[in-house]
């Protein structure tokens, strides 16, 4: 089962009619929400700082002592990254790939979830052992072999590396495999027996009921594709083939650049707002969808 | 199931059972394709690659077992086995123990509740790229934020973090602890209102203290999700790479240099990809390990 986030599940502490308990109750809640504050500005200060640096002068990002909010704002800071760097190419690749690599893993891992869950044929158990197996497997273990089979068919240095690498994981057929499992069978042997074919119950009744755990493997699947540093490190070389964060880390290692660091850290905020934009719309279903992975092993 | 089955029903069971095969096949085939290609056959193929000298124009001999003795002598690897175990034994407690905490702090009816699991979760969403830079410069030795803040509570000589070869580890299991901690977190909170509330109630019936309540109703129920998430935060413990490759790329000098990082110098940087492999097959053993012996003592613990 998928389980709700909801506080009004939540047992509440402490909760008794007794008048002595109520100074006790008020001291600590006013200790949770003092440790809450102070936990959560710890959290978010790197990125409390990391927006003010990106609109300071090079020479302010340093100072002693620290200076939170810059004087002046110098917002073109936000329009000289774009000249300075390829950030519109950059932003293009991202795009392209974070794009094609959701649409192919949430299609292959729902349709294999579905073979998985719902019909029942000799050997289906041992292959999906085999499928959850490798979850566990570090991927830097075989990065090397699938590097030498990738360059063998010639996709090094190409964006369709990238596609490859990431559009077929066993995490999303687990994801959806774990959701379908909580829809009831009746509903799939009802259509059954209407005469509906495996596909048109998947397509009419399986689809639109996991519109949610959809969302999440997307939103999942969006982010990490967004966020991946070392696959187009170790696989892309041509510059007009760099993702947001190859760019990024090739820009700032760069010893022109390596002083600017109210520009660097302009091009960090650009590279994180898209992902921070999407978190904000589907937080729930990041949620879900990490909940959901984590139940039952 | 004692009935002679006729002949007609069992020719249609037999039909049914193809037909079966056939469409769970089909609709499992997509993925398969791409997880097999890229990922079955990959594992297979590192154990064929780390018993030869395969490099980078692909002329592969058979060496047996040298590139393994090669790796007992090794003293990168060595080291690179060391930092790894260093890393993995202080960021696995303290991500365990941050993130439950954070997940009790916010299992109840507070309010803002939505904002403060935001804000856990956030670095965790965040690339690395973005995070290595920032905490790069709020580590910087002489004018960086965090050692002006250490220097203003008192702290004579802050350290030098990143780079210095003492620092340069905690501060790296520092950023992935606070990059991390979310994820645990909700993995945790997910387990925690798993728990049902008519335990807590009978536990306080009985007069059970906080505490009380803590040790003998979270602490068992949750076991399941500590188990999981000691598992996961082992392999990740185990296989760390981008936060480290980005921030300081195994320096400075060897004091951040961990299993992957000689996994990816070996084969992308000196092009020795059999050797590499052999790397990458400690750490697929390892991992294998952790984790079966992690279940071994979860089922006797069940026990």
């Amino acid at each position: 089962m998928s389980p709700r986030l909801a506080p009004e599940r939540v047992p509440t502490a402490g909760v008794s009619a007794r008048p002595r308990s109520a100074v006790r109750r008020r001291i600590s809640k006013v200790t949770l929400y003092g440790t809450l504050i102070v936990a959560s500005a710890f959290l978010l200060l790197p990125f409390f700082w990391l927006l003010m640096s990106s609109l300071k002068k090079d020479n302010d990002v340093f100072t002693v002592p620290i200076r939170w909010i810059p004087e002046i704002f110098e917002w073109h800071n936000y329009v000289d990254i774009w000249v300075n760097a390829d950030m519109g190419i950059w932003l293009k690749n991202t795009m392209i790939l974070s794009i094609v690599v959701t649409l192919l893993q949430v299609f292959t891992g729902s349709f294999a979830a579905y073979g998985f869950s719902r019909i029942r044929f000799p050997g289906r158990n041992a292959l999906f052992l085999g499928y959850v197996a490798t979850i566990a497997v570090p991927w830097q273990a075989y990065m090397v072999p699938q590097f030498i089979m990738l360059s063998k068919v010639g996709l090094t240095n190409t964006l369709w590396s990238m596609i490859a690498l990431q559009a077929f994981g066993a995490f999303g057929v687990f994801l959806m495999k774990q959701f379908y499992e909580t829809v009831p069978e009746e509903l799939s042997e009802a259509a059954r027996v209407d005469g509906l074919s495996e596909f048109g119950i998947y397509r009419r009744i399986m689809l639109p009921l996991s519109v949610p755990a959809i969302a999440s493997l997307a939103l999942l699947t969006f982010v990490k594709t967004w966020n991946d540093y070392l696959g187009p490190r170790i696989y892309l070389r041509d510059r007009d083939l760099f993702t947001i964060q190859l760019g990024l880390k090739t820009f700032t290692a760069d010893p022109q650049h390596a002083s600017q660091f109210a520009l660097v850290m302009t091009g960090s905020v650009l590279s994180v707002v898209p992902i921070a934009i999407i978190f904000m719309a589907g937080q729930r279903y990041f949620v879900e969808g990490i909940a959901t992975s984590g139940m039952k092993g | 199931m004692t009935t002679v089955v006729e002949p007609g029903l069992r020719r249609r069971r037999n039909r049914l059972r193809w037909r079966n095969t056939v469409s769970g096949w089909t609709f499992i085939l997509p993925n398969f394709v791409g997880f097999a290609l890229l990922t079955l056959v990959p594992i297979v193929a590192l154990i064929y690659i780390s018993f030869t000298n395969w490099n980078a124009f692909g002329a592969a001999d058979w060496m047996g077992l040298k590139n393994y003795t090669r790796l007992f002598k090794d003293r990168s690897y060595r080291v690179a086995l060391w930092n790894t175990v260093y890393y993995t034994v202080f960021h696995l407690p303290l991500t365990l123990a941050v993130s439950l905490g954070l997940a009790l702090l916010l299992n109840r009816k507070i309010k803002a509740v939505a904002f403060f699991r935001t804000a856990a979760f956030f670095p965790y969403i965040t690339s690395v790229v973005a995070i290595a830079i920032v905490w790069n410069l709020l580590f910087s030795p002489e004018y960086g934020p965090i050692n002006q803040v250490l220097s203003f509570i008192g702290v004579d000589n802050p350290p030098r973090w990143t780079v210095s070869s003492d620092w340069s580890m905690p501060a790296i299991i520092i950023v992935a602890t606070w990059r991390e901690m979310g994820y645990y977190m909700i993995l945790f909170l997910a387990g925690l209102q798993a728990i049902p509330r008519e335990l807590y109630e009978a536990a306080r019936v009985d007069g059970a203290s906080s505490w009380g309540r803590f040790r003998n109703v979270t602490v068992p129920c949750l076991r399941p999700t500590t188990f999981f998430v000691t598992v996961m935060l082992s392999i990740e413990s185990f296989k760390v790479f981008d936060l480290i490759l980005v921030m300081t790329d195994g320096g400075p000098g060897q004091s951040t240099f961990v299993l992957s990082q000689m996994i990816f110098n070996k084969a992308f940087v000196e092009n020795q990809y059999g050797y590499a492999s052999a790397v990458s097959v400690s750490l697929f053993v390892i991992c294998l390990a952790i984790t079966v012996f992690q279940f071994l003592v979860n089922r006797r613990i069940e026990r």
